[in-house]
């Protein structure tokens, strides 16, 4: 079990790596479905299997596959179509990652508390408590987050029907 | 876990992957056959006894085929598309149960590879996966027919995946679990007790939806011939293209085994009771399974030979306009039903 937690842990960084450091769309594209892939096995080593299945659903099945059609329809994976990065950017881009993996890595090594409750196995899998967290607990930001949803795609509607004109 | 429990598991891997592959090879052939007795003619009936053995006969041709690689492809997403798309559509039959339980050697053996306890979710991760077969065999080919055949069937797919899975909503609100062996065990007894009559509309959206899903005709717009040549897998030969056939029909075997098991009781051969009939049940279980598969398997032929195409303006206004509303609504009167029946 360790051994196989370590092997999907070691694929889920490095296929991460290689969606930034591809120059193609869509080898990122791919390397990004690996990428949850493994981060749904990791859930599946958790016993966490509605997760894992929520996982592979909506971003491996629905949202990633949206993305590809983009990068299909604009046909930007054809050649490595993106512009060279500055001197300037590069280092910039550097010293944010730098700052972020600091600030992570401070939040779960000392900030204690929150980060580190253990849950309840049988709880985080069970389709039930996560429905009756989701409409009880959790109801204020899952309505939230609908409504965005909803906003976005009147402004789709909207940007698509202006332009027609 | 012991030694006879890994056993007992790796024969059921095998025993179901050897079923599916068996079973392509029959539906070609009858595919082929029963297209020639619509249309009037004969079919393929020289190969071994009634033609028989012409699937092997085509399966030796796609292995002695040059396997061509055109110059102007993405070389590993073109290599990998075609494993992309079978090995989900392979995967897929692992956690749908084919027969009663069976007791051997003192052990209580479910006919089924893995008992999953978010069972219908497998299967709807699944299928979304093979689309990624679909949209990058298009795109890695680098050549029009393929890329629009792939583009199609992205938008297809997801058009019609929600529409599926929300049939298959009102089934779950009806048995209050996701795993596959309840929602048999709460068929069984009276044939009456079958989803299928239980819940109409749900079955007619899931069968027009599984339809849409396998790429089969009336929706078959991501290879339709006449304007696309042969859609994604234009540019494929040899045993890769073979692996596009081969990914297709166990994609219907798998709904067809799905749309059973959802709706007609799986392996439940109504007003019997298999589980306390020994290795006889059993049989007969397995045997029901087999039969009602076949017939499905048969509707997805009938349906090929008799149905034109849909344009694409067509299927998307059917899918977002008519078959989704018609499917929210349906969950809409099924979980009013229970909430004032319970």
């Amino acid at each position: 079990m360790t051994f196989l937690f370590y092997f999907v842990a070691c694929l889920t960084i490095i296929s991460a790596l290689f969606v930034v450091l591809n120059r193609n769309p869509v080898y990122s594209a791919v390397m990004l479905v690996l990428c949850f892939f493994s981060i749904a096995t990791l859930y599946l080593l958790l016993e966490a299997y509605f997760v894992a299945v929520l996982e592979i659903i909506i971003y491996a099945g629905a949202i990633m596959v949206l993305f590809l059609f983009v990068i299909m329809l604009l046909d930007l994976g054809r050649e490595a179509a993106l512009p060279k990065l500055k001197k300037l950017d590069k280092a910039l881009s550097l010293f944010l990652v730098v700052i972020i993996f600091l600030g992570i890595l401070t939040l779960t090594m000392w900030a204690g508390g929150d980060l580190h409750q253990t849950l309840n196995p049988s709880s985080v899998g069970d389709i039930k408590a996560v429905g009756k967290a989701l409409f009880t607990d959790f109801l204020l930001p899952f309505e939230v987050a609908s409504l965005l949803l909803l906003v976005a795609l009147i402004g789709t509607v909207y940007l698509a029907k202006r332009r027609v004109k | 876990m012991d030694f006879l429990a890994l056993l007992i598991i790796c024969v059921k891997v095998l025993l179901v992957f050897a079923a599916t592959m068996l079973t392509v090879l029959l539906m070609i052939y009858a595919e082929r056959r029963i297209s020639a007795f619509i249309q009037g003619r004969l079919g393929p009936n020289r190969v071994g006894p009634h033609g028989l053995l012409q699937p092997i006969a085509d399966g030796i041709k796609f292995l002695m085929k040059e396997d061509i690689i055109p110059a102007g492809v993405d070389k590993p997403i073109y290599l990998l598309a075609p494993a992309m798309l079978l090995i989900p559509a392979l995967m897929t039959f692992a956690v749908i149960p084919f027969g009663s339980d069976i007791t051997l050697f003192g052990r209580n053996i479910p006919l089924q590879v893995a008992d999953v306890n978010v069972g219908i979710l497998y299967i709807l991760a699944l299928t979304s996966i093979g689309v990624y077969g679909l949209v990058l065999a298009g795109w890695a080919s680098n050549s029009k027919y393929p890329l629009i055949g792939g583009l199609r069937s992205s938008a297809q797919l997801i058009s019609y995946e929600l529409t599926m899975g929300l049939a298959i909503v009102s089934i779950v609100l009806l048995s209050g679990s996701l795993r596959l062996n309840d929602i048999i065990s709460q068929q069984q007894g009276h044939f009456l007790s079958w989803n299928v009559f239980k819940q109409p509309l749900a079955f007619l959206i899931f069968l027009i939806a599984v339809y849409a899903e396998t790429n089969r005709l009336p929706f078959d717009l991501t290879e339709a011939e006449q304007e696309l040549v042969g859609g994604y897998h234009t540019e494929y030969s040899s045993m890769k293209f073979a692996m596009f056939y081969m990914a297709e029909y166990a994609n219907m075997i798998t709904a067809a085994a799905l749309t059973v098991t959802l709706f007609f009781g799986g392996w439940d051969l109504p007003f019997l009771n298999e589980t306390s009939m020994g290795m006889l049940g059993v049989v007969l279980s397995v045997a029901a399974f087999i039969l009602k598969t076949a017939f499905f398997l048969f509707l997805f032929i009938w349906v090929r030979w008799t149905f034109p195409r849909f344009r694409y303006d067509q299927l998307m206004n059917l899918g977002w306009k008519v078959m989704l509303p018609l499917a929210l609504f349906n969950i809409f009167i099924t979980a009013g039903y229970l909430a004032l029946t319970i």
